[in-house]
């Protein structure tokens, strides 16, 4: 298959001053992380604006999360630089880690707390003014009353996907990370929680990097899409319109084409 | 360093004890039998020794100084283990919490169920084995500060530990008082023991705990340039651990470890 130039990610590195950018709420410069048997993440370059949603794309070990842990400030680059709202990530943690947030399929919030003392705990973390209004507020704004001083712990799939989203905007994000946060999740509450994102970005003023091996969402939600394959990005564009213009009926052939491509090829054909 | 994080790491903490009689009991349970027995030992030895020596402060007191080093140092290993056991990193090191933060609220945490159980204990060995401890009023404050600061040391090294060499490795840290009980004279003075084991006690601050606090109860004066030298030594020892965990906790962030603490362990 064909890769037009085009559309192939920036990859070199953005400078400090472009950081400033008001409308990046992430930018990532040349982004590296080698341990010392491989590559995991291979200089990857991009950015996500506000009120946009970018979809992380890519096969199993394609570096999806590392790419993400490296954003949430608890895996260290080799090389490169990461910025939150313009605030460089390596320089001032605290400070840039205060502007993101997260949700994951892997990180439930602690079992042992109900879902408003996970909301107060967290709340505190992240220093959120008018703590105790903020926590009613979320828990009114995603169906929790019922669920206010139930344990995390028993809490079916979907409620504690709606937990860890009120947990995910407790802080207003300008940058939310979102690893396939509909994972565990049936398809009508998958698409209740897609409609709830999106309005994020969209009201919440905050840029969205989502990842999700499901390409029906990925079409829905995502204004733009960047694919992943060892550790280097291959592909950006609007999800929409990408199959077409790489010969492929759907977005999901495009995936499986791109994922089973050896990645030497892929990048021949780009040259 | 923030008031709030800190405030929220002891919230979570208070939530856990306050919502767990499990968590809650442990606090006063233990430390409340060890007095018991050792009250009746000592008073089974004060009944032999026909009122020729009084083990009570010296035994009991012992027992009452070493379970609050104890209580301390895993009050801050055990806060930290609830994020370990709740597999709660990516979580809360993906929040502004900074490393300082993160300790002070475990070892105010620690602050905390520590003055519970020393004061189960003291009222328990006090009115019920007759235990004259405030008879030492303010002499007693030095002793226990050295020991607080040991304690915390010991609990952020345990801490470290298991951060670094992983959840399993939690049964390695919980008997390191009892491994270190031999080389500090608990009960016997350091005289006692074997010279490289002198030495090493010479280098742990709660020998210069149970070391003056004999001397006092033999009607001694408060050995002050000793337990300055322990107290210096504790402070350095506070110091060290909290470097050691820093230094881990940036290997964890280089290697991945601290990632795959959440992540892998559940895929």
């Amino acid at each position: 298959m064909t890769v037009a130039p085009d559309t192939l990610s920036r990859q070199a590195p953005y400078s400090p001053e472009e950081a400033e950018d008001r409308d990046v709420v992430l930018r990532i410069a040349d982004l590296r992380k080698q341990y010392p048997e491989i590559v995991a993440v291979d200089g990857v370059s991009f950015e996500v604006r506000r009120r946009e949603v970018v979809g992380l794309l890519g096969p199993n070990g394609a570096g999806k999360t590392t790419t993400i842990n490296m954003m949430l400030g608890v895996l260290s680059p080799t090389s490169g630089g990461i910025w939150i709202a313009g605030v460089d990530l390596a320089q001032h943690r605290a400070r840039a880690l205060a502007r993101a947030n997260f949700a994951a399929v892997y990180a439930a919030l602690p079992g042992n707390l109900t879902v408003e003392q996970n909301l107060k705990f967290f709340g505190l973390l992240y220093g959120v003014a008018h703590l105790a209004e903020r926590t009613d507020a979320l828990i009114e704004q995603f169906d929790l009353k019922a669920l206010r001083d139930t344990k995390c712990g028993v809490l079916s799939s979907g409620e504690q996907t709606r937990v860890a989203l009120a947990k995910a905007v407790l802080n207003h994000p300008q940058l939310l990370l979102l690893d396939e946060p509909t994972a565990s999740l049936d398809p009508s509450a998958a698409q209740t929680v897609r409609a709830r994102i999106r309005s994020l970005a969209t009201e919440g003023d905050c840029g969205i990097l989502w990842t999700s091996h499901n390409m029906y969402e990925v079409e829905e939600v995502c204004d733009r899409v960047l694919f992943l394959s060892h550790g280097r990005i291959l592909l950006e564009g609007d999800p929409r319109r990408l199959p077409a213009e790489h010969g492929a009926a759907t977005l999901e052939e495009l995936f499986i084409r791109l994922a089973r491509e050896p990645l030497a090829e892929t990048l021949e054909r780009t040259v | 360093m923030r008031a709030r994080p800190v405030a929220g790491i002891l919230l979570r903490q208070f939530y856990l004890i306050r919502g767990s009689p499990v968590r809650a009991l442990p606090m006063f349970a233990w430390v409340a039998i060890d007095i018991v027995v050792w009250g009746f030992i000592t008073r089974y030895l004060n009944l032999m020794s026909a009122g020729r020596f009084n083990y009570v402060p010296s035994l009991l007191g012992a027992v009452l100084l070493w379970d609050f080093f104890t209580r301390i140092m895993q009050g801050v290993s055990t806060a930290f283990l609830e994020d370990v056991w709740s597999r709660n990193f990516l979580n809360l090191f993906a929040t502004p919490l900074t490393t300082p933060e993160y300790i002070a609220g475990l070892v105010i945490t620690s602050i905390g169920t520590s003055t519970i159980g020393l004061i189960v204990m003291l009222v328990l060995a006090t009115s019920v084995f007759g235990l004259s401890f405030f008879s030492l009023g303010l002499m007693l404050i030095p002793f226990l500060l050295v020991l607080f600061a040991f304690g915390i040391a010991l609990g952020i090294l345990a801490s470290a530990l298991v951060l670094r060499l992983g959840p399993a490795s939690e049964w390695l840290v919980w008997p390191l008082p009892a491994l270190l009980s031999p080389f500090v004279g608990v009960f016997y003075p350091l005289s006692t023991l074997p010279r490289w084991m002198q030495d090493v006690g010479h280098l742990l601050p709660p020998a210069y705990v149970f070391q003056g606090m004999r001397g006092i109860l033999a009607g001694h004066a408060l050995p002050a340039g000793e337990l300055a030298f322990g107290a210096g030594l504790a402070v350095f020892y506070v110091l060290l651990a909290g470097y050691f965990f820093t230094r881990v906790f940036r290997y964890a962030l280089r290697t991945g470890l601290l990632a795959r603490y959440s992540a892998e362990s559940v895929s």
